[in-house]
């Protein structure tokens, strides 16, 4: 029998409705992945999206590109890269019932998921100072801006770069979103995880918030060089 | 049936080693963008890079390389399927007209 460490936990491994708990298991991971295909087709329109525009608007593209902070992208990356570490070493902990290590490595992603969305704040403050935020205060003149003056591959017109950006915060505004979310969640757990609600028989909630995170970190792998890097040299 | 239903749990040394090697990713596909390739070969490598990292990701932080219930493979499959259909297709239509 279920050696669960409340008497709650037990209800929760495996519920009336199932034969046993790996049946639970086997439909509750099949549910999220599923949720997953959702989110993959979702992301998947902006970035066809992204190809047609770039492919219409190569020049415009390269001057978004190149008006970028890469050295902002890149620190978000290993922000993002390092809290899928800390996400997947608390899913760990949850499976071998270190209950206090599992609390911890969830602190320590919230924490990161929060440096990341404090960069991402910092440079759309720069984004709206520079009048680089599409709508009425648009301006971009790619024969002015300081990023894109001396290249002569990157002159288009300033309706092509606004399209660019209007790209750009859609896809980095909704994967931001996804963040707050996942921090929410994240914050939930550990209040859960420190009041005990999961154990070795019970963990599938951390598994699947770790699972939703790292699809998050997996979408940021491809916005860092479609967005930031691969504009900035040869176009297609 | 308690240790029974755990997943497969890996050894810190495989996330440790995971996480080291999307680092190096993320320093080859910044160093790759500041090199000139030959025509679309930017974003190739660039897309390439990324595409790794994203493998690595999925086969050992989301645990897909253990999966327990091989269904779910289906599943994962399926999106990888729908995406290239959605790109793939859009491609096709766009790239064979004069557009812009």
């Amino acid at each position: 029998m279920s050696t669960s460490e409340t008497a709650g936990s037990h209800d929760l491994a495996l519920r009336h409705q199932f034969v046993d708990s790996e049946q639970q298991r086997d439909a509750s991971s099949m549910g999220m992945w599923l949720f997953l295909v959702t989110e993959v087709m979702f992301f998947g329109g902006m970035f066809t999206a992204y190809l047609i525009y770039r492919h219409a608007n190569p020049a415009a593209f390269m001057a978004g590109s190149l008006a970028l902070s890469v050295q902002y992208g890149a620190f978000n990356t290993v922000v993002l890269i390092g809290s899928s570490l800390t996400m997947a070493l608390g899913v760990r902990c949850a499976q071998l019932g270190q209950r206090k290590a599992l609390v911890g490595w969830l602190i320590a992603t919230i924490l990161l998921g929060a440096t990341f969305l404090g960069v991402k704040a910092v440079e759309y403050t720069e984004k709206w100072e520079n009048h680089h935020v599409p709508g009425p205060t648009f301006n971009f003149d790619t024969t002015k801006e300081p990023s894109t003056k001396d290249h002569p591959e990157a002159q288009a017109p300033s309706k092509s770069v606004e399209m660019y950006f209007s790209l750009y915060f859609a896809m980095t505004g909704m994967h931001a979103l996804h963040m707050i979310i996942g921090i929410g969640l994240m914050s939930v757990l550990a209040w859960l995880s420190w009041k005990g609600m999961f154990g070795r028989d019970y963990y599938a909630p951390i598994e699947y918030a770790g699972l939703y995170w790292h699809f998050v970190d997996l979408v940021w792998i491809y916005l860092f060089p479609l967005l930031y890097l691969i504009g900035r040299r040869h176009n297609f | 049936m308690s240790s029974g239903h755990i997943g497969h749990v890996s050894p810190i040394r495989t996330y440790i080693l995971i996480w080291a090697a999307l680092m190096v990713g993320t320093i080859l596909t910044v160093a790759a963008s500041m090199v000139d390739f030959p025509g679309p070969m930017n974003a190739v490598v660039a897309l390439a890079i990324a595409t790794v990292k994203a493998t690595l990701v999925v086969l050992f932080f989301m645990h897909v390389k253990y999966i327990s219930y091989k269904v779910n493979i289906i599943v994962i499959v399926s999106a990888i399927f729908w995406l290239l259909l959605l790109l793939g297709m859009v491609s096709i239509d766009y790239v064979g007209r004069a557009f812009s």
